[in-house]
């Protein structure tokens, strides 16, 4: 497979299928932390390196414990149903891992690196766009390589959407909102007209 | 032991009404979301959560004492994995149909921040009887809110209400025929994402109005 092949998936990843506006994951931090420019970039880097990072870890679970194993009746073709319950196990102690490992070695190695992600390592975590990551990796049947751009792809999408947010958030400081719409509603009444905007990209034909 | 005093009647409403999961503590709106598409996997996934919720608070809560806080965040995710694990093998079971519609949603549950926020927040700190409501009214609260955002993304998005049973669901009431042929069309922006954002924060809005509850920026 050539290289349009792999730009595809990652055009797909960052644009028609975001992971936030498409597909509604990792919304709680990207509602929390929108609120600031910087530190939206601080957490869009985090999740782009995790998701980088577990993607194909989980892939080589997937591929050469979970899927061939002892577990050999969780085919794939069933794999869409999601109803494996070590693989949730699994992934998710491997992301729970990978985020402590990640933090550990950034301190040690990074400090400047680790003093502007530090504090949202432990929150990504909890970040359903990593785990989603892992289970649409595992429902589209990837190949590693394809897993590795998904990934990336998706953290990228991640990212951008979340800086999009966070820039028209800071904006709209200096409009005249009904004080009950204000923070939340508001956020989600954006995030709605963005994803309006991202679904335009759905014409582009790959 | 008074499981109905005013206390406890307070932790039950609260999350319904003024300190409701979604609207106001903003937690768990990822799967909030994906599933409001028909109001019967909105009911699903709601019993789901309520039970993920209750069950895990009732857990955490009676070992809080032996959990080392280092490790926290991994114990309360393994107990929150099992129990959705459990939930996901259950829908395999008796609701297949039902489990492939919500896909990997369920399997989100476990990252779902209100599970793990109740846990962190309050069944951590509290004890199990107190906590299991805690969990019934943070569930209550979280299902009421996506059965509204699935009642209106259903009627107008595709006409029908549609409930839960057995199998595809049963077909509560759909918009007849007799009015597409008089040129009523449906709104087919509410069934794609924009949609659901949209709906969701004009619910948080007119929650916020009848609470009057105000945040800042």
């Amino acid at each position: 497979m050539g290289l349009e092949h792999y730009l595809s998936i990652f055009t797909k990843a960052v644009f028609i299928e975001n992971i936030v506006l498409a597909y509604f994951l990792g919304l709680c931090s990207f509602l929390a932390i929108s609120k600031k420019i910087d530190a939206s970039v601080g957490i869009g880097m985090a999740v782009v390196v995790v998701l980088t990072i577990t993607a194909p870890i989980n892939w080589y679970l997937w591929e050469f414990l979970l899927k061939d194993g002892a577990l050999s009746w969780i085919h794939p073709s069933l794999s869409e149903l999601n109803l494996d319950f070590l693989k949730l196990i699994v992934f998710i102690s491997v992301i729970a891992a990978m985020v402590q490992l990640v933090e550990i070695f950034m301190e040690k190695f990074s400090q400047s690196l680790y003093n502007s992600l530090g504090i949202f390592l432990p929150l990504i975590a909890v970040n359903c766009s990593i785990l989603g990551g892992s289970l649409f990796m595992v429902e589209r049947e990837y190949l590693l390589s394809e897993t590795i751009v998904y990934g990336f792809g998706s953290g990228v999408g991640f990212l951008l959407a979340i800086v999009a947010l966070a820039s028209v958030r800071y904006r709209l400081r200096y409009s005249n909102i009904p004080p009950r719409l204000r923070g939340v509603a508001m956020a989600m009444l954006l995030t709605g007209l963005l994803s309006m905007a991202f679904m335009a990209f759905s014409g582009i034909d790959l | 032991m008074e499981l109905f005093n005013s206390e406890s009647k307070k932790i039950i409403s609260d999350p319904i009404n003024v300190n409701n999961p979604i609207s106001l503590q903003v937690l768990g709106i990822c799967s909030a979301l994906a599933v409001t598409i028909r109001v019967d996997q909105a009911i699903i996934m709601s019993l789901a959560v309520i039970f993920v919720l209750s069950s895990s608070n009732v857990i955490l809560s009676v070992i809080r004492n032996f959990i080392p806080n280092r490790v926290r965040i991994v114990i309360m995710l393994s107990v929150i994995a099992s129990l959705v694990s459990v939930v996901d093998q259950l829908l395999q079971a008796y609701m297949y149909d039902m489990s492939k519609q919500l896909s990997v949603f369920v399997g989100l549950i476990i990252t779902n921040c209100i599970v793990m926020g109740r846990a962190e927040a309050f069944a951590l700190k509290h004890g199990p009887s107190k906590a299991f409501l805690d969990g019934i009214g943070n569930g209550l609260g979280y299902g009421m809110i996506i059965i509204i955002v699935s009642f209106f993304r259903e009627l107008f998005g595709s006409g029908t209400i549609t409930l839960p049973n057995g199998g595809a669901g049963y077909v509560l009431f759909s918009i007849p025929e007799s009015w597409y042929a008089a040129g009523y069309e449906n709104i087919g922006l509410l069934v794609l994402s924009p949609g659901a954002f949209i709906i969701l924060g004009l619910v948080i809005w007119f929650q916020r109005e009848l609470i009057g509850i105000e945040e800042e920026a």
